[in-house]
């Protein structure tokens, strides 16, 4: 099987300090990865330079295209498709109701989803009775709910970058989370996430990086 | 590309109407700071005939000012701005809806106000015409020349004094042609001298200041 994302020596700098340099990653089609390191490691550097919000300060990223395409980078439009990326801030607005939130972040990302999809999706995180609420009416765990709601969209990205997805969830909250990350897994997909939760996904089963050790 | 372009707008047009009170502050505050003028400057019909476009202009030159602080400052804080900048297109895209938002919400209201404005300081229907023409041509540089100083300042403590700041001395060239051109007419000059340099720098403006906020963007998040 083909890589889907893969990593060559890898170095990321915040203000003066070094967090990681020298850092071989793939992630091959089918594994969850979960990515473990002390606060301050540079976990979340890691995912927001995956994702192409940020520049390396060593090292390259790429993407296998799809069908034998050349290798691209998370910076290329055409494979921004591919990426799907769960930051830790939300990213809802608080005047929008969830389920026009949650459309307004398909939408962006070049997907045009039925209310029939937007609200099947948030049936799957248990939100739907909140569809019509106002994010701002929502607790911090419903809204990461809403926020997660977009892997039940049915994208296309084969790539999903979830920053600490667990944050502030309740037991049914990582059950329907574990779910999605498992049929992801089935249908060819690969997940990297952090978490300061210990997973308890059973299939696949998670394969840990630890950014310690990675580290300088 | 056209979709991105869309969503980002009619969000932040649905925005601003479950806001409607924040989203009018601007206007509000236009016309509060025109009328201080008459009071300041005194009564006499001459003077504020004088002075009216001159006034007119600086206070939306300053309300436009005042609301474009928030204009990305909100969507960086929840992580909105991320997400758009990860659309699978280019965020010059991102920069043009906004600033076209930023217009209809500020920019528009500030042009259909500006002639009753007008009337309050005794102008003739002529220079009214112009003083709004001008306005048209010029409320859309103060977007887009906004947008690039929210940009620029994103994530900065005291973003709103400096966006001011640098975002002025851009916007000169349109404060003196747009209150020049009412100004001339009142003379009794054509103003199509001044109105035709407005229009330029609005394309200019229009064609550069979008790919410099996206670049500006993409810096602040980085």
């Amino acid at each position: 099987m083909t890589t889907l994302l893969h990593t060559q020596g890898l170095a990321a700098q915040r203000g003066e300090r070094l967090l990681f340099r020298g850092l071989n990653l793939t992630l091959q089609p089918g594994e969850v990865v979960w990515l473990r390191g002390r606060n301050g490691r540079g976990k979340t550097s890691l995912l927001r330079i995956l994702a192409g919000l940020s520049t390396p300060a060593e090292g390259s990223v790429s993407l296998q295209g799809l069908d034998g395409d050349a290798p691209s980078s998370p910076r290329d439009s055409a494979s921004r498709g591919d990426l799907l990326y769960i930051a830790h801030a939300n990213a809802l607005k608080d005047d929008l109701s969830a389920a026009e939130a949650l459309e307004f972040l398909a939408r962006v990302h070049g997907h045009l989803p039925s209310s029939q999809s937007i609200l099947a999706a948030l049936t799957r995180l248990g939100v739907a009775g909140h569809a019509q609420a106002p994010v701002r009416t929502l607790s911090q765990g419903q809204r990461r709910r809403v926020a997660l709601a977009r892997l039940a969209l049915g994208s296309q990205s084969r790539i999903w970058l979830l920053d600490e997805p667990f944050d502030a969830l309740d037991d049914a909250g990582v059950n329907a989370l574990n779910g999605l990350l498992s049929e992801h897994a089935q249908q060819g997909g690969a997940a990297l996430l952090t978490s300061h939760q210990a997973l308890i996904l059973k299939d696949p089963l998670p394969r840990v990086v630890h950014l310690d050790t990675d580290a300088s | 590309m056209r979709a991105l372009f869309v969503a980002v707008l009619m969000r932040d047009m649905r925005l601003a109407a479950r806001r409607r009170i924040e989203s009018l502050l601007p206007l509000v505050f236009f016309v509060v700071a025109v009328s201080l003028f008459p009071l300041g400057v005194g009564p006499e019909p001459q003077t504020l005939r004088l002075i009216a476009p001159g006034v007119v202009w600086v206070c939306a030159l300053l309300a436009s000012m005042l609301s474009v602080n928030s204009l990305y400052a909100t969507d960086h804080a929840d992580g909105s701005l991320e997400q758009m900048l990860l659309a699978p297109h280019h965020p010059v895209v991102i920069a043009s809806a906004k600033a076209l938002s930023h217009w209809l919400i500020t920019g528009l209201p500030l042009m259909i106000t500006a002639p009753v404005i007008g009337l309050l300081f005794d102008l003739s229907s002529a220079t009214l015409a112009t003083l709004v023409v001008g306005l048209l041509l010029g409320t859309p540089i103060l977007s887009l020349l906004g947008g690039l100083g929210a940009a620029l300042t994103l994530g900065l403590r005291s973003g709103g004094m400096l966006l001011i700041l640098i975002v002025l001395p851009l916007a000169t060239p349109a404060l003196i042609f747009g209150a020049g051109a009412a100004a001339t007419v009142e003379t009794g000059l054509s103003a199509s001298g001044h109105l035709s340099l407005l229009g330029a720098l609005l394309i200019a403006t229009a064609v550069g200041a979008p790919w410099a906020t996206a670049a500006a963007l993409r810096i602040s998040t980085e």
